[in-house]
């Protein structure tokens, strides 16, 4: 019955599938379930991250080329909605126009780097990918006049999508558009992992997995192996900037932190490594698990550092700043222990 | 025959997940030039670089001039004394043909009479010896490659279709290069597509088929039966 | 993808075209010094940009060599090297604010033995940092492109924030030694001083690097094993070791880099390596990876160009270097001199 909308693409786990169906209830029920701000922050975060990750998988995990200008098109997107609601003025025409400039705007970048890089060697990739990703950010903290700069911009969205906007209630919950807002992105999310996943399972996606396998072969079985990549890389690109899209209509602010910085490619590396590579379902479990993380482990390790303030040393390991140290190990440690992630495993332990 | 200088007991080699080399068992004697022949695909190349070390032996064993080199790396094979000219000859283009020799020298500088030599059988070694090796035509790089495994002393030589492409003149200068090495009394594995300088150099052929040695006896003897090489090769060598 | 097979018969010397093509790149500086003479107009402004380009350009140089020699040798591309930039800035100004007095002194005797001292220290411990980094790092990645990014990036967040932790959150701020601070007028330019001894240290060891790359047999191993390693290990070289050398000094080297560039800068953070890497990442690619020459010729290039734009249009300094990868590859894909894989 659900092999439809997944594209045939099962997760052939019974614990995954268990896994999967608690985070799609909790995500869809997220207002009902665990009404409060944080939390519903918390839901909407884990949406827009699921489709983030996803979409760079479609990069890693399926065609094999490693990119650090993620967080530049989903920037880009966010961006695009921003500055279409400052300069259009508040509405749906402006978050619309801003979505698709963003997500054009994405795909046409990914394809002049995808041809630059590409073309001679996938590992150029990674590194002009960090050098332009890079020189983008430094440049919109710069260009204040138009991008805010490190303030970033406030701007207003559809009433409907605000608060302000009241329906009344339902199960002792609140119904306004702040809620409304969750559920645009909460279908958006649903629709734009299911399409990638049938993206994944499409005849294109099985020569991009071919061409990961052994790029030589594809190419000498005939399929042209640049425009594959270059391909992958603009979809890749495109919904990215989609999810940086909603990411600014959900949050009515725009600023580097937040949609640009390295720390935000770092993030996603991780989820996408943890979650398992070259599943779409290691997204969901990825992005799940470490936002949740994120939010609830740092304060357990402030707590943690003051416990051990009389000791040297530990309490700056355990400082919550440090949190990246952390992460980094983590990092390394699933790269060579768990490089199948938690998808691979439990796959595998079937 | 009583103590090869080097053989090879069941060798399997994969090469990612093809089984290439499927049981190998090979006796090279000492002082004497053993043709390795077959038809392409059949294992040759890979066994000559199972030899040297580039590939790995899964199971099987190597043994070298008395002892077992299966596992050990390939620098250390070489320096126990084998000397390889791979099948794309491996020259350093971006060095010049001098500088391609010194790195051959492995254990000590050049050696001058083995040098006049070198020069002796490759003239243009010597014409070129300042220029870079990637400007030299194939049939001079080709004799850079062979020239480089004769920098040293070596007790086992592993040649790879040394007369791969080359025109007939070049061919025969290769040909009495290889002679010359035999007269010097060396041991060598030489693989080798153009049958009329197998017969002039071989003692001793083995041929392969589908990886593994399915004939191995006196190069006179394979040489004189075209039903033997028909049977064998799948055609007849003596159209060459 | 690979070179069609050489099918010419017989010696050909070089065409005109080859040798002007050969040296295209190097031609690439004095043309763009004289084109920066021309828009800036000034002499003096000019000669100031200039040493201030060159000074910067060495100073990349000496980051970017190890790491495309590196990735050369063994196909390994290092994220992390950056984070040996900052460890190495870090070892090496502490060790400058313990010997203050010597600083501090008018004395160009104390002052350099500071800087000296410095400069050993932190390439003693970029060098181990480099040896342990290949170690628990890199090696059990080899041949994986895609992990070794994964992992060396992982290696850099990591000692990142351990210099954090080592050194507090904060950046530091330093002061040259006396007699390196301040500028001289020549040609009515003034010209910081320690531009200058940046510029001579960068070529000395340019030069220094290419005469143990040309005249000694470990340099002839390093440059035939770039091109075709399998068949130097069939000469008998064992490469691996070669390559931890190459490791070690490279990281060495980016540890000489952070001081270099700490100093310069007066200011230090535990994210200036991986700022530093953007750079050393354009300038690898432009000038072809694998090739020391071309490191060289791409980070003179950048330096000087982005302090032309730098003055002339201070906007555009940033995406200049960007600009300039992608005039590059445009007419070289693979880089100024990309060094010829025999494979």
């Amino acid at each position: 019955m659900l092999t439809r909308p997944l594209s045939g693409d099962k997760p052939r786990s019974t614990v995954l599938t268990v896994l999967l169906l608690v985070i799609l209830v909790a995500l869809a029920l997220a207002p009902f379930l665990f009404p409060g701000v944080r939390s519903l922050e918390t839901a909407a975060r884990i949406c827009i991250f699921i489709v983030l990750v996803a979409s760079y998988d479609l990069l890693l995990g399926y065609t094999g080329i490693v990119s650090f200008a993620h967080t530049m098109f989903f920037g880009l997107g966010a961006y695009g909605v921003a500055l279409a609601s400052v300069h259009m003025g508040r509405g749906w025409g402006a978050l619309l126009t801003g979505t698709v400039a963003g997500a054009l705007a994405a795909a046409a970048l990914a394809l002049v780097i995808g041809l630059f890089s590409l073309r001679v060697r996938a590992i150029f990739f990674a590194m002009i990918t960090l050098a332009v990703a890079s020189a983008v950010a430094v440049l919109v903290s710069q260009m204040s006049g138009l991008t805010g700069g490190e303030d970033g911009l406030n701007y207003q969205i559809p009433r409907e999508l605000t608060p302000a906007f009241r329906l009344g209630e339902l199960f002792g919950v609140r119904i306004n558009g702040k809620l409304l807002n969750y559920y645009l992105v909460f279908f958006a999310c649903l629709i734009l992992f299911l399409l990638l996943l049938r993206i994944v399972n499409s005849p294109f996606g099985r020569v991009l997995q071919a061409i990961r396998e052994n790029d030589f072969r594809a190419e000498a079985i005939g399929y042209r192996v640049v425009w594959y990549r270059v391909t992958a890389t603009c979809l890749s690109a495109a919904v990215a900037a989609i999810a940086g899209s909603l990411f600014a209509i959900w949050l009515r602010y725009v600023g580097p932190d937040t949609t640009l910085s390295f720390e935000i490619m770092l993030d996603i590396l991780l989820m996408v490594v943890i979650g398992g590579m070259g599943t779409m379902y290691g997204a969901v479990l990825g992005a799940t698990i470490f936002v949740l993380a994120q939010n609830y482990l740092q304060s357990l390790m402030g707590v943690a550092s003051e416990a051990t303030e009389a000791l040297p040393l530990i309490p700056n390991l355990l400082d919550p700043d440090r949190w990246l140290l952390w992460l980094g190990v983590l990092f390394i440690l699933s790269v060579y222990f768990f490089p199948t992630g938690i998808v691979g495993r439990l796959r595998s332990g079937r | 025959m009583s103590d090869p200088i080097l053989s090879l007991q069941g060798v399997h080699t994969d090469i990612a997940q093809y089984h290439i080399l499927q049981g190998v068992d090979l006796d090279v004697p000492r002082g004497q030039v053993t043709m390795l022949l077959g038809r392409n695909g059949v294992g040759k190349t890979t066994t000559l670089r199972t030899i040297i070390g580039h590939w790995q032996a899964k199971s099987g064993a190597i043994t070298f001039d008395g002892a077992e080199i299966t596992g050990i790396p390939t620098p250390a094979r070489a320096r126990a004394g084998i000397g390889f000219v791979p099948e794309d000859m491996g020259i350093f283009t971006d060095l010049t043909v001098e500088e391609n020799m010194v790195l051959a020298a492995a254990s000590g500088p050049l050696d001058k009479a083995r040098l006049d030599w070198i020069f002796a059988a490759f003239p243009p070694l010597k014409t070129f010896w300042r220029s870079e090796a990637g400007n030299l035509s194939g049939g001079q790089k080709q004799m850079l490659s062979i020239a480089r495994a004769m920098a040293e002393e070596r007790k086992l030589y592993l040649i790879d279709e040394p007369t791969k492409g080359l025109a007939p003149a070049i061919v025969s200068t290769m040909a009495g290069a290889l002679r010359d090495l035999k007269k010097q009394g060396a041991s060598v594995l030489l693989v080798e597509q153009n049958f009329s300088v197998a017969k002039a150099l071989g003692d001793t052929a083995a041929v392969m088929d589908d990886g593994r040695i399915v004939w191995t006896g006196e190069m006179a003897e394979l040489s004189a039966s075209a039903e033997l090489q028909e049977r064998l090769m799948g055609l007849s060598m003596e159209a060459h | 993808m690979t070179a069609a097979p050489d099918h010419k018969p017989t010696f050909a010397d070089l065409s005109l075209s080859d040798r002007i093509g050969k040296a295209a790149p190097y031609l690439l500086i004095p043309v763009l010094v004289v084109l920066g003479f021309l828009a800036i107009g000034s002499t003096s402004s000019w000669l100031t940009l200039t040493v201030s380009g060159l000074a910067m350009g060495m100073m990349i140089f000496i980051m970017a060599s190890g790491l495309t020699l590196v990735f050369g040798l063994m196909d390994v591309i290092n994220f992390g090297h950056g984070a040996f930039i900052s460890v190495g800035a870090f070892v090496g100004i502490t060790v400058l604010i313990w010997l203050g007095s010597w600083t501090g002194a008018p004395s160009l005797m104390l002052n350099v033995a500071a800087v000296l001292l410095a400069v050993i220290a932190a390439m003693c411990v970029t060098g181990a940092l480099g040896w342990g980094f290949e170690r628990v790092i890199v090696r059990p990645v080899y041949g994986a492109h895609l992990k070794q990014i994964l992992v060396t990036v992982g290696g850099l967040i990591v000692i990142e924030q351990l210099i954090h932790v080592v050194w507090g959150p904060e950046e530091i701020f330093l002061n040259r030694p006396e007699t390196l601070k301040g500028a001289f007028t020549f040609a009515g330019a003034a010209i910081e001083r320690y531009r200058v001894l940046a510029v001579v240290v960068g070529l000395v060891l340019f030069v220094a690097m290419r005469l143990v790359l040309r005249r000694t047999k470990i340099g002839l191993i390093v440059r035939a094993g770039v091109q075709n390693g399998e068949m130097v290990e069939a000469l008998g070289y064992r490469l691996r070791l070669v390559f931890i050398g190459v490791f070690v000094a490279g990281s060495a080297l980016a540890g000489l880099g952070g001081v270099m560039w700490g100093l310069y800068q007066e200011v230090i953070t535990a994210g200036m390596g991986e700022e530093m890497m953007i750079l050393v990442f354009i300038v690898v690619i432009i000038g072809g990876l694998g090739s020391v020459e071309g490191a060289f010729i791409g980070a003179l290039l950048v330096g000087l160009l982005q302090n032309y734009i730098a003055f002339l249009e201070p906007k555009l300094a940033l995406i200049s270097n960007i600009g300039l990868m992608t005039a590059v590859l445009m007419w070289r894909p693979q880089g100024m001199m990309p060094v010829v894989k025999a494979k």
